[in-house]
Protein backbone atom coordinates (compact mmCIF):
# COMPACT_ATOMS: atom_id res chain seq x y z
CA UNK A 1 0.00 0.00 0.00
CA UNK A 2 2.98 2.31 0.60
CA UNK A 3 3.92 4.36 -2.45
CA UNK A 4 6.91 6.30 -1.11
CA UNK A 5 9.24 4.69 1.39
CA UNK A 6 12.27 6.46 2.81
CA UNK A 7 14.74 4.29 4.72
CA UNK A 8 17.72 5.55 6.71
CA UNK A 9 18.29 8.53 4.43
CA UNK A 10 21.30 10.68 5.34
CA UNK A 11 23.66 13.23 3.81
CA UNK A 12 26.81 15.07 4.84
CA UNK A 13 28.12 18.33 3.42
CA UNK A 14 31.83 18.32 4.14
CA UNK A 15 31.97 17.54 7.83
CA UNK A 16 28.41 18.64 8.51
CA UNK A 17 25.80 15.94 8.94
CA UNK A 18 22.74 17.71 7.54
CA UNK A 19 20.32 14.79 7.65
CA UNK A 20 20.86 11.53 9.50
CA UNK A 21 19.00 8.21 9.33
CA UNK A 22 15.52 9.47 8.49
CA UNK A 23 12.84 6.89 7.71
CA UNK A 24 9.11 7.17 7.05
CA UNK A 25 6.56 6.17 4.45
CA UNK A 26 3.64 7.72 2.58
CA UNK A 27 0.51 5.96 1.30
CA UNK A 28 -1.57 7.04 -1.70
CA UNK A 29 -4.06 9.70 -0.70
CA UNK A 30 -2.18 10.45 2.49
CA UNK A 31 -0.82 13.85 3.52
CA UNK A 32 2.44 13.53 5.41
CA UNK A 33 4.06 16.71 6.74
CA UNK A 34 7.68 17.19 7.64
CA UNK A 35 8.11 19.85 10.30
CA UNK A 36 10.96 21.13 12.40
CA UNK A 37 12.77 24.34 13.32
CA UNK A 38 14.71 26.32 10.69
CA UNK A 39 17.78 24.41 9.56
CA UNK A 40 16.37 21.06 10.72
CA UNK A 41 17.05 19.55 7.29
CA UNK A 42 13.54 19.51 5.81
CA UNK A 43 14.42 20.99 2.43
CA UNK A 44 17.60 18.90 2.31
CA UNK A 45 15.45 15.81 2.85
CA UNK A 46 13.19 16.94 -0.01
CA UNK A 47 16.19 17.50 -2.25
CA UNK A 48 17.39 13.97 -1.61
CA UNK A 49 14.03 12.35 -2.25
CA UNK A 50 13.52 14.36 -5.46
CA UNK A 51 16.98 13.53 -6.82
CA UNK A 52 18.46 17.03 -6.52
CA UNK A 53 21.03 15.90 -3.90
CA UNK A 54 22.83 12.58 -3.82
CA UNK A 55 22.23 10.97 -0.40
CA UNK A 56 25.28 9.57 1.41
CA UNK A 57 23.28 6.72 2.95
CA UNK A 58 19.89 5.11 2.87
CA UNK A 59 17.39 4.62 0.11
CA UNK A 60 14.16 5.96 -1.31
CA UNK A 61 11.64 3.54 -2.81
CA UNK A 62 8.87 4.57 -5.15
CA UNK A 63 6.16 1.92 -5.43
CA UNK A 64 8.66 -0.72 -4.25
CA UNK A 65 11.36 0.28 -6.74
CA UNK A 66 14.65 1.66 -5.48
CA UNK A 67 14.90 5.18 -6.96
CA UNK A 68 17.64 6.56 -4.72
CA UNK A 69 19.63 9.32 -6.43
CA UNK A 70 17.83 8.98 -9.73
CA UNK A 71 17.81 12.11 -11.88
CA UNK A 72 14.80 14.36 -11.22
CA UNK A 73 13.49 14.05 -14.77
CA UNK A 74 13.45 10.23 -14.47
CA UNK A 75 11.62 10.50 -11.15
CA UNK A 76 9.07 12.76 -12.80
CA UNK A 77 8.50 10.07 -15.42
CA UNK A 78 7.86 7.61 -12.59
CA UNK A 79 5.31 9.91 -11.01
CA UNK A 80 7.26 11.90 -8.42
CA UNK A 81 7.48 15.66 -8.74
CA UNK A 82 7.79 18.68 -6.47
CA UNK A 83 7.48 22.41 -5.94
CA UNK A 84 10.15 24.66 -4.46
CA UNK A 85 10.43 26.82 -1.39
CA UNK A 86 12.09 29.56 -3.43
CA UNK A 87 9.93 29.60 -6.54
CA UNK A 88 11.20 27.95 -9.70
CA UNK A 89 9.03 29.44 -12.42
CA UNK A 90 9.74 29.79 -16.12
CA UNK A 91 9.64 33.58 -15.76
CA UNK A 92 9.74 34.54 -19.41
CA UNK A 93 7.06 32.11 -20.52
CA UNK A 94 3.35 32.82 -20.21
CA UNK A 95 1.36 31.43 -17.31
CA UNK A 96 -0.33 28.99 -19.67
CA UNK A 97 2.98 27.88 -21.15
CA UNK A 98 4.30 27.17 -17.66
CA UNK A 99 1.51 24.67 -17.11
CA UNK A 100 1.77 23.32 -20.64
CA UNK A 101 5.45 22.64 -19.93
CA UNK A 102 4.24 20.43 -17.10
CA UNK A 103 2.69 18.14 -19.71
CA UNK A 104 6.10 17.57 -21.29
CA UNK A 105 6.12 13.85 -20.51
CA UNK A 106 2.66 13.04 -21.78
CA UNK A 107 3.26 15.20 -24.85
CA UNK A 108 6.41 13.24 -25.79
CA UNK A 109 7.81 15.79 -28.22
CA UNK A 110 9.32 14.59 -31.46
CA UNK A 111 11.90 16.98 -32.87
CA UNK A 112 11.02 16.31 -36.53
CA UNK A 113 7.30 16.76 -36.07
CA UNK A 114 8.01 19.95 -34.14
CA UNK A 115 10.44 21.47 -36.64
CA UNK A 116 8.04 21.07 -39.52
CA UNK A 117 4.91 21.69 -37.47
CA UNK A 118 3.40 18.40 -38.62
CA UNK A 119 -0.31 17.87 -37.92
CA UNK A 120 0.52 15.31 -35.21
CA UNK A 121 2.53 17.91 -33.27
CA UNK A 122 -0.13 20.60 -33.74
CA UNK A 123 -2.90 18.28 -32.57
CA UNK A 124 -0.99 17.30 -29.44
CA UNK A 125 -0.22 20.95 -28.70
CA UNK A 126 -3.90 21.87 -28.92
CA UNK A 127 -4.92 18.98 -26.66
CA UNK A 128 -2.35 19.92 -24.07
CA UNK A 129 -3.46 23.57 -24.13
CA UNK A 130 -7.00 22.54 -23.24
CA UNK A 131 -5.80 20.31 -20.43
CA UNK A 132 -3.53 23.06 -19.11
CA UNK A 133 -6.48 25.45 -18.99
CA UNK A 134 -8.33 22.99 -16.79
CA UNK A 135 -5.47 23.04 -14.29
CA UNK A 136 -5.29 26.84 -14.40
CA UNK A 137 -8.96 26.85 -13.48
CA UNK A 138 -8.21 24.65 -10.49
CA UNK A 139 -5.78 27.26 -9.15
CA UNK A 140 -7.91 30.18 -10.37
CA UNK A 141 -5.38 31.63 -12.79
CA UNK A 142 -7.30 31.42 -16.07
CA UNK A 143 -7.51 35.21 -16.27
CA UNK A 144 -3.74 35.50 -16.28
CA UNK A 145 -3.21 32.68 -18.80
CA UNK A 146 -1.55 34.80 -21.49
CA UNK A 147 0.41 37.00 -19.12
CA UNK A 148 4.15 36.63 -18.70
CA UNK A 149 4.64 34.56 -15.56
CA UNK A 150 7.23 36.99 -14.16
CA UNK A 151 4.50 39.62 -13.72
CA UNK A 152 2.40 37.57 -11.30
CA UNK A 153 2.18 38.14 -7.56
CA UNK A 154 4.00 35.82 -5.19
CA UNK A 155 0.88 34.00 -4.07
CA UNK A 156 -0.24 33.48 -7.66
CA UNK A 157 3.17 32.08 -8.58
CA UNK A 158 2.92 29.61 -5.70
CA UNK A 159 -0.37 28.37 -7.14
CA UNK A 160 1.06 28.32 -10.64
CA UNK A 161 3.88 26.09 -9.45
CA UNK A 162 1.34 23.66 -8.01
CA UNK A 163 -0.66 23.67 -11.25
CA UNK A 164 2.51 22.91 -13.21
CA UNK A 165 3.38 20.06 -10.85
CA UNK A 166 -0.13 18.64 -11.25
CA UNK A 167 0.25 18.69 -15.02
CA UNK A 168 3.04 16.15 -14.61
CA UNK A 169 0.38 13.74 -13.36
CA UNK A 170 2.16 12.82 -10.14
CA UNK A 171 1.45 9.88 -7.85
CA UNK A 172 3.69 11.46 -5.23
CA UNK A 173 3.81 15.24 -4.86
CA UNK A 174 6.40 17.02 -2.72
CA UNK A 175 5.29 20.51 -1.70
CA UNK A 176 7.99 22.69 -0.15
CA UNK A 177 6.26 25.45 1.83
CA UNK A 178 3.36 25.99 -0.58
CA UNK A 179 1.78 28.62 1.68
CA UNK A 180 4.91 30.58 2.53
CA UNK A 181 4.36 34.29 1.92
CA UNK A 182 0.66 33.84 1.24
CA UNK A 183 -2.05 35.69 3.15
CA UNK A 184 -4.73 33.93 5.21
CA UNK A 185 -7.19 33.64 2.34
CA UNK A 186 -4.59 32.30 -0.07
CA UNK A 187 -3.36 29.86 2.55
CA UNK A 188 -6.84 28.50 3.01
CA UNK A 189 -7.22 28.08 -0.75
CA UNK A 190 -3.99 26.14 -0.97
CA UNK A 191 -5.14 24.16 2.02
CA UNK A 192 -8.34 23.11 0.27
CA UNK A 193 -6.47 22.37 -2.92
CA UNK A 194 -4.04 20.03 -1.17
CA UNK A 195 -6.90 18.22 0.55
CA UNK A 196 -8.67 17.74 -2.80
CA UNK A 197 -5.49 16.40 -4.37
CA UNK A 198 -5.04 13.89 -1.58
CA UNK A 199 -8.64 12.78 -1.97
CA UNK A 200 -7.94 12.08 -5.63
CA UNK A 201 -5.30 9.57 -4.51
CA UNK A 202 -2.08 11.56 -4.79
CA UNK A 203 0.38 10.94 -1.97
CA UNK A 204 1.47 14.29 -0.59
CA UNK A 205 4.64 15.07 1.28
CA UNK A 206 4.55 18.56 2.71
CA UNK A 207 7.04 20.92 4.30
CA UNK A 208 5.23 23.84 5.88
CA UNK A 209 5.81 26.40 8.61
CA UNK A 210 2.18 27.32 9.03
CA UNK A 211 1.39 25.04 11.97
CA UNK A 212 -2.35 25.65 11.84
CA UNK A 213 -2.38 24.36 8.30
CA UNK A 214 -0.13 21.40 9.10
CA UNK A 215 -2.25 20.32 12.06
CA UNK A 216 -5.46 20.68 10.10
CA UNK A 217 -4.65 18.77 6.96
CA UNK A 218 -1.92 16.24 7.80
CA UNK A 219 -2.66 12.56 8.35
CA UNK A 220 0.81 11.98 9.66
CA UNK A 221 3.64 14.23 10.81
CA UNK A 222 7.38 13.62 10.82
CA UNK A 223 9.40 15.95 13.07
CA UNK A 224 13.04 16.73 12.30
CA UNK A 225 15.55 18.50 14.50
CA UNK A 226 19.24 18.90 13.69
CA UNK A 227 18.80 16.48 10.81
CA UNK A 228 17.37 13.68 12.95
CA UNK A 229 13.84 12.40 13.17
CA UNK A 230 12.81 13.10 16.75
CA UNK A 231 9.16 12.11 16.51
CA UNK A 232 6.38 11.01 14.19
CA UNK A 233 2.70 10.28 14.47
CA UNK A 234 -0.71 11.88 14.15
CA UNK A 235 -0.94 15.67 14.52
CA UNK A 236 -2.40 15.23 17.97
CA UNK A 237 0.30 12.88 19.23
CA UNK A 238 3.09 15.01 17.78
CA UNK A 239 1.79 18.24 19.27
CA UNK A 240 1.88 16.69 22.74
CA UNK A 241 5.30 15.11 22.33
CA UNK A 242 7.72 16.68 24.85
CA UNK A 243 10.73 16.25 22.51
CA UNK A 244 8.93 18.21 19.81
CA UNK A 245 8.02 20.98 22.21
CA UNK A 246 11.59 21.16 23.43
CA UNK A 247 12.92 21.32 19.85
CA UNK A 248 10.67 24.23 19.00
CA UNK A 249 11.16 26.21 22.18
CA UNK A 250 14.66 25.24 23.17
CA UNK A 251 13.56 24.18 26.68
CA UNK A 252 10.44 22.88 28.39
CA UNK A 253 7.60 25.38 28.32
CA UNK A 254 4.26 25.46 30.00
CA UNK A 255 2.35 26.60 26.93
CA UNK A 256 3.19 24.14 24.19
CA UNK A 257 -0.12 24.62 22.44
CA UNK A 258 0.87 28.18 21.66
CA UNK A 259 4.06 27.16 19.90
CA UNK A 260 2.25 24.69 17.72
CA UNK A 261 -0.60 27.00 16.93
CA UNK B 1 3.12 33.61 -29.93
CA UNK B 2 0.20 32.17 -31.82
CA UNK B 3 0.16 30.31 -35.12
CA UNK B 4 -1.23 33.40 -36.79
CA UNK B 5 1.63 35.65 -35.76
CA UNK B 6 4.07 33.14 -37.25
CA UNK B 7 2.58 33.65 -40.71
CA UNK B 8 2.40 37.41 -40.24
CA UNK B 9 6.10 37.55 -39.40
CA UNK B 10 6.97 35.41 -42.40
CA UNK B 11 4.74 37.46 -44.70
CA UNK B 12 6.24 40.76 -43.54
CA UNK B 13 9.73 39.45 -44.14
CA UNK B 14 8.85 38.03 -47.56
CA UNK B 15 7.31 41.33 -48.62
CA UNK B 16 10.39 43.26 -47.51
CA UNK B 17 12.56 40.84 -49.48
CA UNK B 18 10.41 41.33 -52.58
CA UNK B 19 10.12 45.11 -52.39
CA UNK B 20 13.69 45.93 -51.43
CA UNK B 21 15.25 45.32 -54.90
CA UNK B 22 13.11 48.13 -56.37
CA UNK B 23 15.15 50.58 -54.30
CA UNK B 24 18.55 49.16 -55.20
CA UNK B 25 20.66 51.88 -56.89
CA UNK B 26 22.83 49.22 -58.53
CA UNK B 27 23.18 45.47 -59.04
CA UNK B 28 25.82 45.44 -56.33
CA UNK B 29 23.14 45.65 -53.67
CA UNK B 30 21.83 42.21 -54.59
CA UNK B 31 25.19 40.97 -53.34
CA UNK B 32 24.80 42.89 -50.09
CA UNK B 33 21.26 41.54 -49.66
CA UNK B 34 22.44 37.98 -50.28
CA UNK B 35 25.15 38.46 -47.66
CA UNK B 36 22.61 39.79 -45.16
CA UNK B 37 20.45 36.70 -45.67
CA UNK B 38 23.40 34.33 -45.19
CA UNK B 39 24.41 36.10 -41.98
CA UNK B 40 20.81 36.09 -40.81
CA UNK B 41 20.66 32.34 -41.41
CA UNK B 42 23.47 31.56 -38.98
CA UNK B 43 22.10 34.12 -36.52
CA UNK B 44 18.66 32.45 -36.56
CA UNK B 45 20.48 29.24 -35.59
CA UNK B 46 22.06 31.10 -32.68
CA UNK B 47 18.64 32.37 -31.61
CA UNK B 48 17.65 28.72 -31.13
CA UNK B 49 20.78 28.05 -29.08
CA UNK B 50 21.06 31.33 -27.13
CA UNK B 51 17.55 32.75 -27.21
CA UNK B 52 15.53 29.57 -26.78
CA UNK B 53 17.82 27.23 -24.84
CA UNK B 54 19.95 29.86 -23.08
CA UNK B 55 23.30 28.31 -24.02
CA UNK B 56 26.22 30.29 -25.42
CA UNK B 57 28.64 29.47 -28.21
CA UNK B 58 31.67 31.44 -29.31
CA UNK B 59 32.71 28.78 -31.81
CA UNK B 60 29.87 28.53 -34.28
CA UNK B 61 32.02 29.89 -37.08
CA UNK B 62 33.72 26.49 -36.85
CA UNK B 63 30.54 24.91 -38.22
CA UNK B 64 30.30 27.61 -40.90
CA UNK B 65 33.84 26.65 -41.85
CA UNK B 66 32.90 22.99 -42.13
CA UNK B 67 29.94 23.89 -44.35
CA UNK B 68 32.06 26.18 -46.51
CA UNK B 69 34.96 23.77 -47.02
CA UNK B 70 32.58 20.86 -47.70
CA UNK B 71 31.41 22.81 -50.74
CA UNK B 72 35.01 23.52 -51.75
CA UNK B 73 36.37 20.01 -51.26
CA UNK B 74 33.58 17.43 -51.71
CA UNK B 75 32.88 18.25 -55.40
CA UNK B 76 36.61 18.02 -56.23
CA UNK B 77 37.64 15.03 -54.13
CA UNK B 78 34.43 13.01 -53.90
CA UNK B 79 32.85 14.06 -57.16
CA UNK B 80 29.79 15.21 -55.25
CA UNK B 81 27.39 17.79 -56.72
CA UNK B 82 27.82 21.11 -54.84
CA UNK B 83 24.19 21.02 -53.71
CA UNK B 84 24.79 17.63 -52.12
CA UNK B 85 28.00 19.00 -50.61
CA UNK B 86 25.83 21.48 -48.68
CA UNK B 87 23.94 18.54 -47.19
CA UNK B 88 27.16 16.65 -46.52
CA UNK B 89 28.57 19.67 -44.67
CA UNK B 90 25.35 20.02 -42.67
CA UNK B 91 25.52 16.31 -41.83
CA UNK B 92 29.15 16.49 -40.70
CA UNK B 93 28.44 19.61 -38.63
CA UNK B 94 25.39 17.99 -37.05
CA UNK B 95 27.24 14.81 -36.10
CA UNK B 96 30.22 16.76 -34.82
CA UNK B 97 27.94 19.00 -32.76
CA UNK B 98 26.32 15.87 -31.34
CA UNK B 99 29.69 14.41 -30.36
CA UNK B 100 31.26 17.53 -28.82
CA UNK B 101 27.96 18.89 -27.46
CA UNK B 102 27.43 15.94 -25.16
CA UNK B 103 30.49 16.64 -22.98
CA UNK B 104 30.72 20.44 -23.27
CA UNK B 105 27.04 21.30 -22.72
CA UNK B 106 27.49 20.10 -19.14
CA UNK B 107 29.42 23.32 -18.69
CA UNK B 108 27.61 26.52 -17.86
CA UNK B 109 28.04 30.19 -18.68
CA UNK B 110 31.57 31.34 -19.44
CA UNK B 111 32.99 27.81 -19.13
CA UNK B 112 30.78 26.81 -22.04
CA UNK B 113 31.82 29.96 -23.90
CA UNK B 114 35.48 29.05 -23.55
CA UNK B 115 34.93 25.41 -24.55
CA UNK B 116 33.07 26.38 -27.73
CA UNK B 117 35.70 29.03 -28.39
CA UNK B 118 38.29 26.26 -28.31
CA UNK B 119 36.33 24.22 -30.81
CA UNK B 120 36.06 27.14 -33.25
CA UNK B 121 39.78 27.89 -33.03
CA UNK B 122 40.57 24.22 -33.58
CA UNK B 123 38.57 24.12 -36.81
CA UNK B 124 40.09 27.33 -38.18
CA UNK B 125 43.60 26.08 -37.31
CA UNK B 126 43.02 22.80 -39.14
CA UNK B 127 41.73 24.70 -42.17
CA UNK B 128 44.79 26.98 -42.11
CA UNK B 129 47.38 24.28 -41.53
CA UNK B 130 46.24 21.45 -43.80
CA UNK B 131 47.58 23.27 -46.85
CA UNK B 132 47.65 20.13 -48.99
CA UNK B 133 43.89 19.77 -48.71
CA UNK B 134 42.52 23.22 -47.94
CA UNK B 135 45.04 25.52 -49.60
CA UNK B 136 45.92 27.02 -46.23
CA UNK B 137 45.42 30.67 -45.26
CA UNK B 138 45.31 31.74 -48.91
CA UNK B 139 42.00 30.01 -49.35
CA UNK B 140 40.58 27.77 -52.02
CA UNK B 141 38.19 28.18 -54.92
CA UNK B 142 34.70 26.73 -54.74
CA UNK B 143 33.02 25.10 -57.75
CA UNK B 144 29.79 26.72 -58.89
CA UNK B 145 26.35 25.34 -58.21
CA UNK B 146 25.67 25.00 -61.94
CA UNK B 147 22.09 26.10 -61.52
CA UNK B 148 22.43 29.51 -63.15
CA UNK B 149 23.53 28.16 -66.58
CA UNK B 150 20.64 25.73 -66.33
CA UNK B 151 18.21 28.61 -65.75
CA UNK B 152 19.77 30.53 -68.61
CA UNK B 153 19.06 27.62 -70.93
CA UNK B 154 15.48 27.78 -69.77
CA UNK B 155 15.39 31.43 -70.79
CA UNK B 156 15.81 32.98 -67.31
CA UNK B 157 18.81 35.31 -67.23
CA UNK B 158 19.92 36.21 -63.73
CA UNK B 159 23.07 37.97 -62.59
CA UNK B 160 25.09 36.26 -59.86
CA UNK B 161 23.83 38.80 -57.33
CA UNK B 162 20.20 38.35 -58.31
CA UNK B 163 20.48 34.57 -58.27
CA UNK B 164 21.98 34.40 -54.77
CA UNK B 165 19.59 37.07 -53.48
CA UNK B 166 16.70 34.77 -54.42
CA UNK B 167 18.27 31.49 -53.28
CA UNK B 168 19.36 32.88 -49.91
CA UNK B 169 16.03 34.63 -49.36
CA UNK B 170 14.17 31.36 -49.89
CA UNK B 171 16.55 29.36 -47.66
CA UNK B 172 16.28 32.05 -44.96
CA UNK B 173 12.48 32.10 -45.09
CA UNK B 174 12.32 28.32 -44.77
CA UNK B 175 14.78 28.32 -41.89
CA UNK B 176 12.85 31.06 -40.10
CA UNK B 177 9.65 29.10 -40.62
CA UNK B 178 11.35 26.10 -38.96
CA UNK B 179 12.66 28.21 -36.08
CA UNK B 180 9.19 29.71 -35.48
CA UNK B 181 7.59 26.24 -35.61
CA UNK B 182 10.09 25.13 -33.02
CA UNK B 183 9.33 28.09 -30.75
CA UNK B 184 5.68 27.10 -30.37
CA UNK B 185 6.28 23.37 -30.20
CA UNK B 186 6.78 21.06 -27.26
CA UNK B 187 10.48 20.76 -28.09
CA UNK B 188 10.95 24.54 -28.22
CA UNK B 189 9.00 24.91 -25.02
CA UNK B 190 11.29 22.41 -23.31
CA UNK B 191 14.30 24.45 -24.50
CA UNK B 192 12.81 27.71 -23.23
CA UNK B 193 11.83 26.01 -19.96
CA UNK B 194 15.37 24.84 -19.23
CA UNK B 195 16.54 28.35 -20.11
CA UNK B 196 14.18 29.71 -17.43
CA UNK B 197 15.03 27.19 -14.71
CA UNK B 198 16.92 23.96 -15.21
CA UNK B 199 15.82 22.79 -11.78
CA UNK B 200 12.15 23.25 -12.55
CA UNK B 201 12.53 21.82 -16.04
CA UNK B 202 13.87 18.58 -14.56
CA UNK B 203 10.96 18.26 -12.14
CA UNK B 204 8.46 18.28 -15.00
CA UNK B 205 10.41 15.49 -16.66
CA UNK B 206 12.48 17.47 -19.17
CA UNK B 207 15.73 15.71 -20.02
CA UNK B 208 17.79 18.90 -19.87
CA UNK B 209 20.92 17.44 -21.49
CA UNK B 210 18.92 16.11 -24.44
CA UNK B 211 17.25 19.40 -25.29
CA UNK B 212 20.43 21.44 -24.90
CA UNK B 213 22.05 19.03 -27.32
CA UNK B 214 19.19 19.32 -29.82
CA UNK B 215 19.48 23.12 -29.77
CA UNK B 216 23.25 22.88 -30.22
CA UNK B 217 23.02 20.47 -33.17
CA UNK B 218 20.29 22.53 -34.86
CA UNK B 219 22.25 25.76 -34.55
CA UNK B 220 25.35 23.99 -35.89
CA UNK B 221 23.42 22.86 -38.97
CA UNK B 222 22.15 26.41 -39.52
CA UNK B 223 25.71 27.80 -39.31
CA UNK B 224 26.98 25.08 -41.62
CA UNK B 225 24.39 25.76 -44.33
CA UNK B 226 25.14 29.49 -44.05
CA UNK B 227 28.85 28.75 -44.51
CA UNK B 228 28.11 26.60 -47.55
CA UNK B 229 25.98 29.29 -49.19
CA UNK B 230 28.64 31.90 -48.50
CA UNK B 231 31.29 29.70 -50.15
CA UNK B 232 29.10 28.96 -53.16
CA UNK B 233 28.15 32.56 -53.83
CA UNK B 234 31.69 33.89 -53.42
CA UNK B 235 33.26 31.05 -55.40
CA UNK B 236 36.20 31.33 -53.05
CA UNK B 237 36.74 30.73 -49.34
CA UNK B 238 39.46 31.35 -46.75
CA UNK B 239 39.83 29.96 -43.20
CA UNK B 240 38.56 33.33 -41.90
CA UNK B 241 35.04 31.94 -42.33
CA UNK B 242 35.77 29.66 -39.35
CA UNK B 243 37.71 32.30 -37.43
CA UNK B 244 37.05 33.66 -33.98
CA UNK B 245 36.03 37.06 -35.32
CA UNK B 246 33.29 35.47 -37.40
CA UNK B 247 31.93 33.65 -34.30
CA UNK B 248 31.92 36.90 -32.35
CA UNK B 249 30.23 38.66 -35.25
CA UNK B 250 27.42 36.08 -35.26
CA UNK B 251 26.78 36.41 -31.52
CA UNK B 252 26.94 40.21 -31.77
CA UNK B 253 24.36 40.25 -34.56
CA UNK B 254 22.06 38.02 -32.52
CA UNK B 255 22.39 40.05 -29.33
CA UNK B 256 22.20 43.43 -31.07
CA UNK B 257 19.01 42.53 -32.93
CA UNK B 258 17.41 40.76 -29.98
CA UNK B 259 18.36 37.20 -29.26
CA UNK B 260 14.92 36.25 -27.99
CA UNK B 261 13.27 36.85 -31.34
CA UNK B 262 13.95 35.35 -34.74
CA UNK B 263 12.93 38.50 -36.58
CA UNK B 264 15.00 40.66 -34.26
CA UNK B 265 18.07 38.57 -34.97
CA UNK B 266 17.48 38.93 -38.70
CA UNK B 267 17.29 42.67 -38.17
CA UNK B 268 20.57 42.57 -36.23
CA UNK B 269 22.22 40.67 -39.07
CA UNK B 270 20.99 43.29 -41.53
CA UNK B 271 22.28 46.22 -39.47
CA UNK B 272 25.70 44.74 -38.79
CA UNK B 273 26.14 43.69 -42.41
CA UNK B 274 25.07 47.10 -43.71
CA UNK B 275 26.86 49.35 -41.22
CA UNK B 276 30.38 48.54 -42.44
CA UNK B 277 29.19 49.20 -46.02
CA UNK B 278 27.79 52.58 -45.03
CA UNK B 279 30.71 53.41 -42.76
CA UNK B 280 33.26 52.97 -45.53
CA UNK B 281 32.86 56.74 -45.87
CA UNK B 282 34.51 57.10 -42.50
CA UNK B 283 37.11 54.52 -43.48
CA UNK B 284 39.51 54.79 -40.54
CA UNK B 285 36.79 55.22 -37.96
CA UNK B 286 34.58 52.34 -39.09
CA UNK B 287 35.47 49.96 -36.22
CA UNK B 288 35.22 52.81 -33.74
CA UNK B 289 31.71 53.79 -34.79
CA UNK B 290 30.62 50.15 -34.86
CA UNK B 291 31.85 49.55 -31.34
CA UNK B 292 30.24 52.75 -30.11
CA UNK B 293 26.86 51.83 -31.65
CA UNK B 294 27.01 48.42 -29.97
CA UNK B 295 27.81 49.87 -26.56
CA UNK B 296 24.91 52.33 -26.88
CA UNK B 297 22.48 49.58 -27.86
CA UNK B 298 23.48 47.36 -24.96
CA UNK B 299 23.11 50.22 -22.48
CA UNK B 300 19.85 51.68 -23.72
CA UNK B 301 18.17 48.74 -25.46
CA UNK B 302 19.38 45.68 -23.54
CA UNK B 303 16.76 43.39 -25.09
CA UNK B 304 18.18 44.14 -28.52
CA UNK B 305 17.04 46.61 -31.16
CA UNK B 306 13.82 45.10 -32.44
CA UNK B 307 12.28 43.79 -29.18
CA UNK B 308 13.09 47.07 -27.40
CA UNK B 309 11.50 49.15 -30.14
CA UNK B 310 8.48 46.85 -30.21
CA UNK B 311 8.07 47.11 -26.43
CA UNK B 312 8.25 50.90 -26.60
CA UNK B 313 5.66 51.07 -29.34
CA UNK B 314 3.32 48.84 -27.32
CA UNK B 315 3.93 50.93 -24.22
CA UNK B 316 2.76 54.05 -25.98
CA UNK B 317 -0.34 52.17 -26.99
CA UNK B 318 0.30 52.53 -30.71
Amino acid sequence: MTILEVKGLGISFGGLRAVNDVSFSVKPGEIVSVIGPNGAGKTTLFNMISGVYLPSDGEAKLDGEDVTAQAPHLLAAKGLTRTFQNLQIFQEMTVLENVVAGFHLSERPSIWADLFSLPSARRRSAEVRDKAFAFLEKVRLTNAAEEEAGNLSYGALKRLEIARALAVGPRVLLLDEPAAGCNAVETEEIDDLIATLAQSGIAILLVEHDMKMVMRISNHIVVLDHGEKIAEGTPEAVSKNPDVIAAYLGTEEEEPAHALG
Amino acid sequence: MTGKSKWIQLAVLAIIMLVLPFFFPSGYYYRVGALIFVNALSVVGLVILIGYAGQISLGHAGFAGIGAYSCALAPVHLGLHPALAVLLGAGISGVLALLIGRPILRLKGYYLAVATLGFGILVSMILSNERGLTGGPDGISVPGLGLRPLLRDMGLRLSGGEFWYIVNAVVLLVSIWIALNLYQSATGRAMRALHGSETAAKTVGIDVARFKLQAFVLSAVYASVAGSLLALQNGFITPDVAGFMHSVEMVTMAVLGGVGSVLGATFGAAILTLLPQILTVFADYEQLVLGFVMILVMIFLPLGLLPSIAARVRWRGV
